[in-house]
């Protein structure tokens, strides 16, 4: 593939890009880890520009640097060379702009369901009344259907649930993008639909810039409207990339019958078999 | 069906017990009430065989030392002297009986003569208070100190002495190793900075402490006629005790989960927030096991603090018995070790109370 399908055509105008459509931007991204046999390269000249309002899956081998791409986005862990930027400004250490769906859910146990949610909200809405920060802290659980489950200890909950809180958390902060780590990875897979439905339902409503990192072939065509798929490391960069041309909002139903989607699938199949 | 019966023969002021015995009888009827008996049996079983063991073991120390003092007789003064040592012994006359382990029935005695001893010591102290109110409440009138109570502590004062004491201790570990701990435990130039200091402090043992703290607090209280004991001895075990809640509590802070981390990363938490809302909780439990471990040391090294530091508590007692050498004296030492043992490990088992109660974890901790 040429660059062409990483800068997606309806966006340029002359292969000019229209900078203010972009919300996050690699650009000759690398990630060197010193080594005593000496330094293992993991990412080299990674380029990739994500639009506003995009949803982007990653998808791509265990230990090809997924995770450490994402977690340099998230500026939990320094670059080694190029830049990130959101909307232009170059990231400099982790910020509540750029929201976090761990894959464990990381809930503070001590904590009930809407104290872990307000922890997040309390910081980022410092201005407003306490009665406004519980209401948002309490809609968002509601969207993920724990309105029963406010005051129960995270501990009680399950992973399930955990992970509920986990995407309410995320989204009640109201990031620029929101970076999802295989959020669904530890979860059986019944329960990874339903927390697809939900995700994609207040992602629908929200539109709040997303990447995605994921290993379900499936998951990651039902969620995106792009898919990036990664070459293995070491000096792991971009190695395909599909445009998911599904309408939205899509049902699983619909995608699963639309005539296109065991193209896709067979295509990121493809890729990753090779 | 029986238990109902019973029930309405009770009448109606006890309904309010029907659900919970119900309840009851249902779990032992299942069955539960064999398992009960079972559990309880081996340890009603594993009592009986220390009793028995122990008792054996103090006749065969008894038997070993009287013919020893008969034959010593023997030897140096003949037949008559050995046959008068022989019928001593066996009369029970206090004069000549073997010094040696007691028997579990002579411990009991020695329990029960304690307690008895503090019934008088009490009646005595009421008796002095009434004596002297009058006397008293002229000489607080004149601006002077009352007279008080200065007789013999009883064995019950004794262990209050000794629970005080350890608690002061513990009181003083742990305002002063979770602070350090947490300190030390947030940054990692200063852990290593303080770790010399850790190692080389944790294995002193208790008598240097003591000697340690009492150059200080000697020197402190000069020219103050007030008596220092208690100071000294509950210092010296907080300084001894205190070391396992500040290792723990440096490990508990510097190793929390690092998913926890970057959440507070992600959400900039401020410090302040970080530390109580995120490390501090997650810490706790270690935090607590660090602190029944400091309890339990202080336990330990109270007696030999309490009886270098002449403070009137269990220690000095047993310290005091044992010097004394009268006939009940082994069995008030072990009486006192039983005692010691006993509210140890009660406080234990309320540290663990505690711990559970604000650690996330359940079923952490035996």
């Amino acid at each position: 593939m040429s660059t062409d399908t990483i800068i997606d055509k309806s966006m340029t105008e002359n292969g000019i890009l229209y900078p203010s459509k972009v919300m996050l931007d690699l650009s000759k991204l690398k990630k060197v880890y010193p080594t005593p046999k000496g330094d293992y390269v993991v990412l080299e000249d990674l380029d990739l520009q994500i639009m506003k309002e995009e949803f982007v899956t990653i998808i791509g081998h265990s230990g090809c640097g997924k995770t450490t791409m994402l977690s340099m986005i998230a500026g939990l862990n320094p670059i080694s060379g190029g830049n990130i930027a959101v909307l232009g400004n170059p990231v400099k250490g982790p910020g509540p702009d750029r929201g976090v769906i761990f894959q464990s859910p990381s809930l503070m146990p001590w904590m009930t369901a809407l104290q872990n949610v307000m922890l997040g909200v309390n910081q980022v809405f410092s201005h407003a009344t306490k009665k406004q920060r519980n209401d948002i802290a309490k809609y968002y659980l509601q969207k993920v259907g724990l309105e029963g489950a406010f005051d129960k200890k995270a501990s009680e909950l399950s992973q399930g649930m955990q992970q509920r809180v986990g995407i309410a958390r995320a989204f009640a902060i109201k990031p620029k993008v929101l970076l999802l780590d295989e959020p669904f990875g530890m979860l059986d897979s019944l329960t990874r639909g339903e927390l697809q439905d939900i995700l994609i339902e207040i992602w629908n409503k929200e539109k709040i810039t997303a990447v995605m990192i994921t290993h379900d072939v499936d998951e990651a065509i039902f969620l995106a409207d792009r898919v990036i798929m990664m070459t293995s490391g070491p000096r792991a960069k971009i190695g395909d990339i599909l445009d998911i041309n599904f309408e939205r909002p899509r049902t699983r139903k619909s995608v699963l019958e639309h005539d296109d989607y065991y193209t896709y699938r067979k295509h990121l199949i493809d890729f990753l078999e090779h | 069906m029986e238990q109902d019966i019973t029930l309405k023969k009770e009448g109606q002021g006890l309904a309010f017990l029907k659900p919970m015995l119900v309840k009851l009888t249902s779990k032992f009827q299942q069955g539960d009430l064999i398992s009960w008996l079972k559990k309880s049996g081996i340890t009603i079983l594993s009592i009986a065989l220390f009793l028995g063991l122990w008792h054996l073991g103090s006749k065969a120390l008894y038997n070993k030392e009287a013919n020893y003092k008969i034959e010593k007789a023997l030897t140096e003064q003949g037949q008559e002297a050995a046959d008068a040592e022989r019928a001593c012994i066996a009369s029970g006359d206090s004069s000549c009986q073997p010094n040696t382990l007691p028997a579990p029935s002579q411990v009991w005695a020695s329990l029960q003569s304690l307690i008895a001893d503090h019934k008088v010591i009490t009646a005595d102290k009421a008796a002095f208070a009434q004596k002297m109110e009058a006397t008293n409440e002229k000489l607080i009138a004149q601006g002077k100190d009352a007279i008080v109570y200065t007789g013999r502590a009883s064995f019950i004062d004794i262990v209050l002495t000794s629970i005080k004491t350890v608690f002061a201790g513990f009181l003083l570990a742990l305002l002063i190793a979770v602070p350090i701990g947490i300190i030390i435990g947030l940054s990692p130039s200063l852990r290593s900075a303080f770790n010399w200091f850790i190692q080389i402090f944790k294995p002193v043992s208790p008598v240097v402490w003591y000697l340690l703290v009492f150059m200080i607090v000697k020197t402190l209280y000069i020219g103050d006629s007030s008596d220092n004991a208690f100071v000294i001895s509950f210092i010296s075990v907080g300084l001894c005790a205190m070391w396992a809640t500040l290792v723990n509590t440096a490990m508990g802070v510097s190793s929390v989960d690092k998913d926890y981390i970057n959440v507070a990363k992600v959400l900039k938490l401020g410090t302040f927030q970080k530390v109580f809302k995120v490390i501090l909780p997650s810490s706790l439990p270690l935090i607590f096991t660090g602190l029944r471990i400091t309890l339990s040391v202080a336990w330990m090294v109270l007696i030999a603090i309490e009886l270098l530091a002449q403070s009137q508590g269990l220690g000095l007692f047993v310290w005091e018995e044992f010097q004394n050498g009268a006939n009940d004296s082994n069995s008030k030492i072990i009486v006192a070790m039983f005692v010691i043992g006993i509210i140890g490990f009660l406080l234990d088992r309320l540290m663990l109370m505690v711990q559970n109660m604000v650690s996330f974890n359940k079923n952490e901790g035996v």
